[in-house]
C-alpha cells in the first residue's frame, strides 16, 4: 500500500496511534471475525490514516490470510472466474481459472473506490457474500467454490449522495469515516467507557477466534440491539444480526465466553449508530408503510418529500438532549426485565452517533426518494459507440457498434482445433466430388484462425447521459408582481451551474392564455440569458398548461435519451384552466389533472415557490406532482443552485445503477 | 453451502411463501416475482423451497429429465424412443431447483458446445445450459432486475414458448424448458421490463418486518441457524414436513378442485373493475386460487380463494391511473372489497 500524499501529510503520523479509537476497535473486532462482521467501509480519501488503518487490519490478521485488492473496473472474468484460454489451449481441455473472490477465500477482499462500484458489481457480491460461494456459470463452465471472505469497502466519496451502493453497504458491520479526523482527545471521549485492549496483537485475535464459537447468547440481548435498531429507525434487519455478531467478537477479543453488557453496548456504538435515520424518541416505532420517509419532527406521514434544508440549521442535531432526558418507555412490547439492557445499549448507541450525521442522513433519504421517482428512461443510456467500455457481449458489428478483436479471437481459440479438423474433411470430401472446385478452394490461402460468425464479440459501452435542465416560468401577472425579476434572478444563477455542468437549458413560460416554448434545448448561455431577460410578465396564470408543457418537454427529452430536470418557478395559483378559458374552478380542475399526469412522466422535478409567503397551495401542487418544494423566500440563490444540483446528482447515481 | 435455512423457519412473509407454494402445486400458475426491501428473506425463501418439493418421475438418462407419461413436448430423444414404441425407463429425481447468478454468460443459459469434448475429442456435442437443468423445476434469478439485457431477452422468450431453441456454432437444439420462473429483487435498484414482468404470474411485495416482536424472532432464528445449523434445521424439521405433505395433498387433489361458474364470473368482474391487460390475469387468478383451494384440501374455488390470491396475482398487471395515484396493491384491495364485500 503506497503511503498517499495525502493533504496535510505533515500533521500524520500514519501510525495505528494516531488513528481514533473507534477505528482500531473496529480493526480488531473485523479481524476477529471478517466473514461474520461482513466488513466495513471506509469513508476517507487515501490519506495516510487510511493507510494506517489497513496497515493495522493486516498487522491484526493472521499471518497467511489472503488479501485482495479488487479494481473498480474488474470484469466478471476476474471477479468470478472463468476459462483459462492458454492453459485450456495448452492442456487441450478447458481449464477454469479462480476468480479474487474464490482466492480470498478465508481472508478480506479489498474494494477500491467502492463509492464508484456499479449496483451489477454490488450485486454479484452480494450474493457471493450471501451464498457463501461463487456460482460460475460462464463459459461453458458450471462450477461452485465455496468461499467467505470479509470485505473492506474503501469509499473515498466527497458529496454527500456520493455513497458506495446500498445493497453492499448493508451487508457491512462496520462504517468508520476517517475523512475529518483529528488526532484526537474528542473521538477518544466519544468512545470512552467502552475500553477494549489498546495493543491488540495478533495472537489476541488468535485465540478470540477460537473461543468464538462458544459464545452464548440470551434473548434479552437479541431484545435489546433489536429495539435499539427500531428507535434508531434502522430498518434493515441485518444491521441487529451484523450487531449480535460484533458483540460476540467483542467478548472473545476479551477472552470472555459469555456477552457483557459493554459488548452489547459496543456493538450497537459501532454498528447501529453509523446507521441511524432518527433520534431515539417517545414515539412509537413509525408507520409500516414507508418507514424511511419518515421524519421525526414531522407527523403527517402523507408527505413524500421534504424539502432540502433551507438555511435554518437543521433540526436533528440538536435533538439529543431533550430526547435523552425523557426515557424512551412506550415500547407496548418490550417487556419490563429487558428495559435496563435495553437503555444502555441505546444510550450508547446515541452517544456514538456523530453530530451532523442526521442530517446528512435525512439528504440521503431525501435523494434516494428522487432517484426512485427520476429518470428510467433516458437516466443511463448503452450506447453503441460512445462511453466508457462495459465488457463485451457475443453479437455482429452491425448498425455502428464496434468489434472486440480481443474477445472474439478468444471466444475462437478454443474451437480451432476442431475447426480445422472439419475444414479439412470438407476439402477433402471436395476433392473426390468436384477436383474443379477444389482447386480453387486450394489456390484461396488458408486461414490459420478460423473465426466464425458466432465468435464475434462487440464491445458495450455505457454513457452518462447529458442532463437537460427546463425551466418553467410563471411569468402571470400575480407572478410578476410578486418576484418575476427574482426569479429570473434565480433561474440566471442555475444557467451559470448548468453551464458549467455543460448541461443544456431549455425554457418554457406561461402566462396570458397558455404556454409557450422560449428557448429550446440548447448549451448557450446567453441565448438562454436573452430569453428570460425578454421574458414579458402580466396576464392570467395557466398552471395547467404550463404543467402540460413541462411534462412535454420532459418526456421528449427522456426519449431522446438524455435526462430531463424540470425546475418550475410558480406560486402555485393557475386561474386559467387548460383551453385557455378564465375562471378559478375550472382551472385548479384542470390543475389537479395536469398535475397527476405530471407525476406519470416521472420527472425530476423542483418546484419553486415564489410567492412572498409559502403557499400551501403549491405545496400541495409539488406533492401531486412528486416535486421537490422549495419556497423562494427561504431559497437564497446558493440554496438554489444546490437543491437543483442535487436532482442532477440523484439523476446521475440513477444513471450509473444501469 | 450444505444447509439451507429451513422454509417454515422463515419469520411471516406469509404472502410470500404462500405464492411460493401455490406455484408449487401448479407450476402453470407462472412464476413468482418477490420484490422489496434487502434482509427480508427473498432468496432465504427460494433457496429453502428445493427442499420442500415432493420428487417426481423423470426419463432415466434423459439430459432434460423428460416427463415419462407426459404427453406434452418432450425431448428429440425421448420423443425417438417414445415412437420407437419401447417403454420408457424412468426414476425419481429432485425437482431441480437451478439458480441463475448474475454474470453468468449465454452460452451456459442457453447451451452450447462441450467445449471438453470439442477440445480432447474433436468431437461436436452439445452441453445442456440452466434452462435445460431447469426443465420442469424452478429457475431462480437473484436481483432480476440488474439481469443483463440479452440474457433477459431470452428467458422472455424460452419462458413464453416453453421451449429452447439453440442454434450456434453449427448446432441445431431444440428442447423442452418449461420452467416456473422465480425473480427476486429490490425495486430501488431497476424495474423490470414489462414483457419480463408479464412472465411472472404471481407477484409479491415484501417488507422489512416493523415490530419488535418479529424482528427479534428473525434476528434469533437466524443467530441460531448460524451457529448450529445441523441442529436447527432438525428442530424444524417436522414443521418442513407438514408442509412438504400439504404440496404433495394439493398436488394430487388439484384435479378434483371445481372451479364453479361462479368463480369464473367473479374473477372475470374483478379483472374488468381492475381493467387488466388481456385474459392472462383473469387465468392466473383462477389458476391460483385453485391451486390454493387444492393447498387447503377445499373442493371448490370460492370467493375466500379469490380473495387471498387476487392482489399477487394481478398487482403487477394493472395500467397506469392517472387519476389514481395510490399503489396498486391498494387498488386492488380496494376492488376486492367493492366486489366481494368489506
Amino acid at each position: 500500500m503506497s503511503v498517499g500524499s495525502g493533504m496535510a501529510a505533515d500533521r500524520w503520523q500514519p501510525t495505528a496511534a494516531s488513528l481514533p479509537m473507534m477505528a482500531r476497535q473496529v480493526a480488531a473486532l473485523f479481524a476477529v471475525d471478517p466473514v461474520g462482521c461482513g466488513g466495513v467501509a471506509i469513508r476517507s480519501l487515501a490519506t495516510p490514516g487510511r493507510d494506517a488503518w489497513l496497515q493495522l487490519l493486516h498487522d491484526l490478521l493472521p499471518e497467511d490470510t489472503p488479501v485482495r485488492r479488487v479494481p473498480l473496473h474488474i470484469n466478471d472474468e476476474r471477479l468470478l472466474g472463468g476459462l483459462d484460454l492458454a492453459a485450456t489451449l495448452q492442456a487441450g481441455r478447458p481449464i477454469a481459472q479462480k476468480g479474487v473472490l474464490t482466492l480470498a477465500d478465508g481472508g478480506v477482499v479489498l474494494m477500491a473506490m467502492a463509492e464508484r462500484m456499479s449496483p451489477a458489481t454490488a450485486a454479484r457480491l452480494a450474493a457471493v457474500i450471501d451464498s457463501g460461494e461463487v456460482a460460475l456459470e460462464r463459459e461453458g463452465l458450471a462450477s461452485r467454490h465455496p468461499t467467505r471472505f470479509g470485505v473492506v469497502a474503501l469509499d473515498e466519496g466527497l458529496a454527500d449522495d456520493e455513497r458506495m451502493a446500498p445493497a453492499l453497504l448493508d451487508r457491512l458491520s462496520f462504517m468508520i469515516d476517517l475523512h475529518p479526523v483529528l488526532p484526537d482527545p474528542a473521538v477518544a471521549a466519544e468512545s470512552e467507557g467502552m475500553e477494549l485492549p489498546f495493543r491488540t496483537t495478533r495472537a489476541d485475535i488468535v485465540r478470540a477466534r477460537s473461543l468464538l464459537a462458544q459464545i452464548e447468547v440470551e434473548l434479552d440481548v437479541v431484545q435489546a440491539l433489536v429495539a435499539a435498531a427500531l428507535q434508531l429507525g434502522v430498518y434493515s434487519i441485518r444491521a441487529p444480526m451484523q450487531a449480535l455478531r460484533v458483540a460476540r467478537a467483542a467478548a472473545a477479543l476479551d477472552g470472555r465466553i459469555c456477552l457483557i453488557d459493554e459488548d452489547v453496548a459496543l456493538a450497537a456504538a459501532l454498528v447501529l449508530s453509523p446507521r441511524a435515520t432518527r433520534m431515539p424518541t417517545a414515539e412509537p416505532p413509525p408507520e409500516e408503510d414507508q418507514p424511511e420517509e419518515q421524519e421525526p419532527a414531522d407527523p403527517p406521514p402523507e408527505q413524500p418529500e421534504e424539502p432540502p434544508e433551507p438555511e435554518e440549521p437543521p433540526p436533528p442535531p440538536e435533538q439529543p438532549d431533550e430526547d435523552a432526558a425523557d426515557p424512551p418507555d412506550e415500547e407496548p412490547e418490550r417487556e419490563p426485565t429487558m428495559d435496563d439492557l435495553a437503555e444502555l445499549v441505546l444510550a450508547a448507541a446515541q452517544a456514538a452517533i456523530p453530530p451532523g450525521l442526521l442530517a446528512a442522513m435525512q439528504l440521503g433519504l431525501e435523494q434516494r426518494a428522487r432517484s426512485n421517482a427520476a429518470g428510467r428512461m433516458g437516466a443511463s443510456k448503452a450506447s453503441q459507440s460512445r462511453g466508457r467500455p462495459r465488457g463485451a457481449r457475443r453479437g455482429e458489428p452491425r448498425a455502428g457498434s464496434r468489434l472486440n478483436v480481443i474477445e472474439t479471437l478468444r471466444a475462437a481459440a478454443p474451437w480451432q482445433k476442431l475447426r480445422q479438423a472439419e475444414m479439412a474433411r470438407i476439402a477433402a470430401v471436395e476433392v473426390v466430388t468436384t477436383r474443379k472446385r477444389a482447386a480453387k478452394k486450394h489456390t484461396a490461402p488458408v486461414a490459420r484462425v478460423q473465426v466464425r460468425r458466432d465468435d464475434f464479440h462487440v464491445t458495450r459501452y455505457q454513457q452518462r447521459s447529458a442532463t437537460t435542465t427546463v425551466f418553467v416560468v410563471d411569468a402571470s401577472g400575480s407572478s410578476a408582481l410578486n418576484r418575476l425579476a427574482e426569479a429570473k434572478g434565480a433561474v440566471e444563477l442555475l444557467l451559470a451551474d448548468c453551464y458549467v455542468r455543460r448541461d443544456q437549458v431549455a425554457v418554457l413560460s406561461f402566462r396570458g392564455r397558455g404556454a409557450e416554448l422560449l428557448l429550446p434545448p440548447t448549451r448557450s448561455l446567453v441565448r438562454a440569458k436573452r430569453s428570460l431577460a425578454g421574458l414579458p410578465g402580466g396576464g392570467g396564470t395557466p398552471l395547467a398548461s404550463g404543467i402540460d408543457a413541462a411534462a412535454a418537454l420532459g418526456e421528449q427529452i427522456a426519449r431522446r435519451g438524455e435526462t430531463p430536470i424540470v425546475v418550475l418557478l410558480t406560486d402555485g395559483r393557475g386561474n386559467v384552466a387548460r383551453d385557455g378559458s378564465p375562471g378559478r374552478a375550472r382551472a385548479a380542475e384542470d390543475v389537479d389533472l395536469a398535475a397527476r399526469q405530471y407525476r406519470l412522466a416521472n420527472l425530476s422535478t423542483l418546484l419553486i415557490d415564489t410567492a412572498p409567503q409559502p403557499q400551501p397551495a403549491a405545496q400541495a401542487l409539488a406533492r401531486m406532482m412528486g416535486a421537490t418544494y422549495l419556497p423562494l423566500p427561504y431559497a437564497g440563490s446558493a440554496a438554489l443552485s444546490r437543491a437543483v444540483a442535487q436532482a442532477g446528482q440523484a439523476v446521475a447515481a440513477a444513471a450509473v445503477s444501469r | 453451502m450444505s444447509l439451507n435455512f429451513p422454509f417454515s423457519a422463515i419469520v411471516g412473509q406469509d404472502e410470500m411463501k404462500l405464492a411460493i407454494l401455490i406455484a408449487a402445486v401448479d407450476p402453470s400458475v407462472g412464476g413468482v416475482l418477490v420484490f422489496g426491501d434487502r434482509g427480508t428473506g427473498k432468496s432465504t425463501a427460494v433457496r429453502a423451497l428445493a427442499a420442500m418439493l415432493p420428487k417426481m418421475r423423470a426419463v432415466t438418462g434423459c439430459r432434460y429429465q423428460c416427463d415419462p407419461v407426459s404427453r406434452g413436448m418432450v425431448c428429440e430423444s425421448c420423443a425417438e424412443l417414445k415412437a420407437a414404441g419401447g417403454a420408457l425407463k424412468s426414476h425419481l429425481i429432485s425437482v431441480p431447483v437451478v439458480d441463475l447468478p448474475l454474470g453468468a454468460t449465454e452460452d451456459r443459459v442457453v447451451g452450447a458446445l462441450d467445449l471438453e469434448r470439442a477440445l480432447s475429442q474433436g468431437v461436436k456435442a452439445f452441453e445442456p445450459g440452466l434452462l435445460a437443468r431447469a426443465n420442469r423445476g424452478f429457475l431462480y434469478i437473484d436481483e432480476v432486475n440488474l439481469l443483463e439485457d440479452h440474457l433477459v431477452d431470452l428467458l422472455i422468450d424460452v419462458a413464453a414458448s416453453g421451449e429452447n431453441v439453440v442454434e450456434r456454432e453449427g448446432l441445431s437444439v431444440r428442447h423442452p424448458a418449461r420452467f416456473v420462473l422465480v425473480g427476486s429483487g429490490n425495486p430501488e435498484e431497476g424495474e423490470l421490463r414489462p414483457q419480463l414482468l408479464d412472465r411472472f404470474g404471481l407477484s409479491v411485495e415484501v417488507k422489512t418486518p416493523t415490530d419488535l416482536a418479529s424482528r427479534v424472532e428473525v434476528v434469533r432464528r437466524r443467530d441460531q441457524f448460524e451457529r448450529d445449523s445441523e441442529g436447527f434445521s432438525k428442530k424444524w424439521k417436522k414443521e418442513d414436513e407438514r408442509v412438504r405433505q400439504s404440496i404433495v395433498k394439493g398436488k394430487q387433489h388439484l384435479a378434483n378442485v371445481a372451479v364453479p361458474d361462479a368463480a369464473l364470473e367473479r374473477a372475470a368482474q374483478l379483472c374488468m373493475v381492475l381493467g387488466t391487460d388481456g385474459l392472462r390475469g383473469e387465468l392466473t387468478l383462477i389458476r391460483a386460487a385453485r391451486s390454493l383451494a387444492a393447498l387447503q384440501g377445499d373442493d371448490a374455488v370460492g370467493d375466500e380463494h379469490l380473495r387471498r390470491v387476487a392482489p399477487p396475482a394481478l398487482r403487477h398487471r394493472l395500467r397506469r391511473n392517472p387519476l389514481d395515484d395510490a399503489g396498486s396493491t391498494v387498488r386492488v384491495d380496494r376492488a376486492v372489497a367493492e366486489l366481494f364485500g368489506g
